[in-house]
């Protein structure tokens, strides 16, 4: 299978994940978006050097995870291939922060190694978050929710239109790239020259589909607004959903939790 | 007329009445597609008026004019862009602005009669030609049209899924007007036959007698269908020793 073939499975991966039934996937959107916000915000918002305290924060798609059917080595390889942008983000703290902060063994720690370790960190939370959000809400749910936040119309549905144009162009972009590969006998084609008139073709091409899509909606009379699967009803369970673990972020975030609990053993068995 | 003041068709004046089966056949670039595509409203004639029963196709009249013409497009890629294929049936019926136990109803009904309702959950993509053929029918089906509009339905069908289409079109008793180059499935289907020929109705009569003419099918780029041509074994006679 060639990457592009491989992005348009995984991509479809997510929206039939999203149409899955689990406790989770039940949640309303908008208990899930909130949830989602506080998480992110907690995460995100630590200072620099912070390591230990993030460690709780793994609890959520501990939990999340299981409970909304997700398989966890689908979301592994999602996290790999975007986990580069963190590592060229950090990759110089250690270089540049050389200020011994601890040391574990007589090994001394520098603090650009920790707030790299840091980065990385905030970095997996917030995308696994992020992918587990989609994976359970559904790009329309999420977009509806906007929509509810008063974002205007016109935008939600343009996003939720350019995520279904994002199947369009790979799924062209796969006929393309089949076709060029049998017949470049494993070459390489003539370079740029090649790339440039396969991106023109593919622009015209999509262009020329996504006509043919909008054609197939008007004629069945949308007229600019996308309906969920799940009606939205906002429930005492999606209260509580949200209210518990958002109460928890916050005390993640207050509380350094683990230093809390080796103080308390400390305490107990000194 | 095209932008660049090619005529796609002219001199057309057709009435189709409430129950008729109509096929529209022509070579390639005959205008069948064109021809279709004013039908809901999506082109507009440069002279001249579309009435679809009461309605003159006008800016206020489209949605109840699309509500009315369910069209099936060419490619059943174009026409399914939701997610799971029960999103897809249901997108007209919502947009219909039907209550949600309606719209189940509608759904429930559509796949049915499809019977693919095994296929409710899965993705488009997932689906064969055939399965993705039908599922399209079901999504104009759902919105109960009273005139079904198909472009080139049995393309790229194999010979078990062609002849389901068949069956399922024969059952929809509404008014069918079908644009393709399968004679044999208008042989099944339609009693009349309009001929596009460079953008203009070159024939319209009964089916029966617009394959007879061998003279105008071949001015027109057409053959008779396979059905009507005898069999090649038979006509060749006993073989010699």
């Amino acid at each position: 299978m060639s990457e592009i073939a491989r992005s348009l499975h995984e991509l479809n991966a997510m929206d039939t994940l999203a149409g899955k039934d689990s406790p989770v996937h039940r949640i309303d959107p908008r208990a899930k978006v909130i949830t989602f916000v506080v998480f992110a915000g907690c995460v995100v918002s630590f200072r620099k050097y912070e390591v230990s305290a993030l460690l709780p924060y793994f609890l959520f798609p501990a939990v999340i995870l299981p409970l909304g059917r997700i398989p966890m080595g689908f979301l592994a390889r999602k996290v790999l291939l975007v986990l580069p942008i963190a590592v060229l983000i950090g990759i110089f703290n250690p270089i540049f922060d050389r200020t011994v902060l601890f040391s574990v063994a007589g090994l001394g720690v520098s603090g650009g190694m920790v707030s790299f370790t840091s980065i990385l960190l905030r970095f997996v939370l917030t995308v696994v978050a992020a992918l587990m959000l989609v994976a359970v809400t559904g790009f329309n749910g999420i977009c509806a929710t906007l929509e509810r936040f008063g974002v205007p119309r016109a935008f939600s549905v343009q996003l939720m239109m350019l995520y279904r144009y994002l199947f369009v162009l790979t799924a062209e972009g796969v006929r393309m790239s089949r076709a060029r590969e049998l017949r470049s006998v494993g070459r390489a084609g003539t370079g740029l020259r090649d790339f440039s008139a396969l991106i023109g073709h593919l622009l015209l091409r999509t262009w020329h589909r996504a006509q043919r899509i909008h054609m197939a909606m008007l004629s069945r009379c949308f007229r600019g607004e996308f309906f969920l699967r799940r009606p939205m009803r906002l429930g005492s369970a999606d209260i509580v959903f949200t209210l518990a673990w958002s109460s928890a972020f916050i005390v993640m975030r207050l509380v350094n939790m683990p230093q809390a609990v080796g103080r308390f053993l400390l305490e107990v068995f000194p | 007329m095209y932008p660049d003041g090619t005529e796609a068709l002219s001199d057309i004046s057709i009435r189709i009445t409430h129950g008729e089966s109509v096929a529209v056949v022509g070579a390639n670039g005959a205008g069948k597609s064109t021809l279709l595509l004013h039908l809901n409203g999506f082109l507009k004639p440069s002279s001249g008026s579309v009435r679809i029963g009461d309605y003159p196709l006008t800016k206020e009249t489209l949605q109840e004019v699309r509500r009315t013409v369910g069209m099936i497009f060419q490619d059943p890629d174009d026409q399914l862009f939701m997610s799971t294929i029960q999103e897809d049936v249901a997108f007209g019926p919502f947009n219909l602005g039907l209550p949600r136990d309606e719209v189940d109803q509608r759904v429930a009904d559509a796949l049915e009669r499809m019977g693919i309702n095994h296929l409710r959950d899965k993705p488009p993509f997932r689906l064969s030609a055939g399965e993705k053929r039908r599922a399209a029918i079901a999504t104009v089906l759902s919105m109960t049209p009273d005139i079904m509009v198909l472009d080139e339905p049995t393309t790229g069908l194999d010979p078990l899924g062609r002849r389901q289409i068949i069956t399922i079109l024969r059952e929809f008793t509404h008014t069918k007007i079908i644009a393709t180059h399968d004679l044999d499935l208008v042989l099944d289907l339609c009693a009349r036959t309009i001929v596009l020929h460079q953008g203009r109705i070159w024939a319209d009569g009964q089916t029966c007698d617009i394959f007879r003419d061998e003279a105008l099918l071949h001015e027109c780029h057409l053959e008779k269908p396979l059905s009507m041509q005898g069999c090649p074994v038979c006509s060749a006679g006993t073989p010699e020793d």
